[in-house]
């Protein structure tokens, strides 16, 4: 118990992590189960299924991007919003029946902390979307697609990242 | 039933599928849905340059390198089998304005004069593709995700800094198409 609370003051003292999600599931993962690596592929098999809905829900068409951002097309809005009170739905089924993983661990959600990362960083991510015509999840799909180029724009995102990892210290937060 | 499935989805039935997504990873081990995150652990794998940002236990959120994984081979699947090869019905109104700018709808999913290693080669293909690219990247870390893990899985928790990601998306979305895109597109 002492040696947990120890591990979780270092890692608190190392999150220098305004977006709580890796740095603390990574700390909160202290008390789960280890599993062997192909416990992964049930999550590729989620990916899979994710990625077949993307292509036929054809959000990830620049021309549906750019229907959006011109108000000229429901659909975008439409699958965004039913996808979001789907999503409402199954979290608040989930936490009124206390529905447990498939390994029997209780489900926990994490809170997510205002920084004025998510105005900033919303509006440079929303003009590259408005560009590219694709967020992060699309653009494996259209390179899966067989579009060769977006590895382009794939590097181009890695790159972006890394730089913001590099000057993130410097960056209002 | 393939040949139902091979025609565009309405948004009816794409959107609450997509929405299914985060019960199903929360099921599956406590996952939260999200995918921008890939991006950094790609950096932490192959890059991390002693940046604290980037030494972290990466192989910890491997499950999101299986998912993105997972992303690509549905995204085949889905182009080869599951299609109707019929271009996506798009309004006419925004199609003649793209055509203005010599932007076609060729049966794709992107417009290739855009979006094909020859593009890539034009003034305005290398803006969209790189620079578009590297906005996302950037933006998606700075804000802390993207718009699965924001606009759908941080809205479905009824998380305030989600909205107002998903605010901004929207605002740096429409000023990029509206103000500045024209711009870049008749280079």
């Amino acid at each position: 118990m002492i040696t947990q609370k120890k591990s979780l003051l270092k890692a608190e003292e190392k999150n220098t992590d305004f977006e709580v999600r890796s740095l603390d599931t990574i700390c909160t993962n202290d008390s789960h189960l280890q599993h062997p690596w192909w416990y992964n592929i049930k999550y590729a098999f989620a990916g899979i299924i994710f990625g077949i809905i993307l292509i036929k829900a054809e959000v990830i068409s620049w021309f549906r991007i750019q229907e959006m951002f011109h108000l000229k097309s429901f659909h975008m809005f439409g699958v965004i919003g039913s996808a979001v009170i789907t999503g409402c739905i199954s979290v608040l089924i989930i936490k009124k029946l206390k529905i447990k993983t498939i390994h029997g661990e209780p489900i926990f959600f994490i809170q997510k902390k205002f920084n004025k990362g998510q105005i900033f960083g919303g509006l440079i991510f929303g003009l590259g979307w408005a560009m590219t015509g694709a967020c992060p999840g699309p653009l494996y799909a259209l390179l899966g697609s067989g579009i060769s180029v977006i590895v382009v724009v794939l590097f181009s995102a890695i790159a972006g990242t890394w730089v913001y990892g590099a000057i993130r210290s410097k960056l209002p937060h | 039933m393939l040949e139902l499935l091979q025609q565009p989805w309405p948004w009816y039935f794409s959107g609450p599928l997509i929405g299914v997504m985060v019960p199903l990873l929360l099921v599956l081990g406590n996952k939260t849905f999200g995918i921008s995150s890939s991006l950094r652990h790609i950096c932490a794998a192959c890059l991390p340059a002693k940046l604290p940002f980037f030494n972290y236990n990466w192989k910890a959120e491997k499950w999101n390198l299986f998912f993105v994984g997972g992303i690509f081979v549905g995204g085949w699947i889905a182009a080869t089998y599951i299609t109707n090869n019929q271009p996506i019905a798009i309004n006419h109104t925004l199609l003649n304005k793209l055509s203005i700018y010599r932007i076609n709808e060729d049966n794709n999913l992107v417009p290739t004069a855009i979006f094909s290693w020859q593009g890539l080669l034009t003034i305005r293909g290398f803006i969209i593709m790189v620079v578009g690219g590297f906005l996302v990247g950037f933006g998606t870390r700075y804000a802390g995700g993207c718009t699965s893990g924001h606009a759908i899985n941080g809205l479905s928790h009824l998380q305030l800094p989600s909205l107002i990601a998903t605010i901004c998306f929207m605002i740096g979305g429409f000023i990029m198409a509206n103000l500045i895109l024209p711009f870049i597109l008749q280079l």
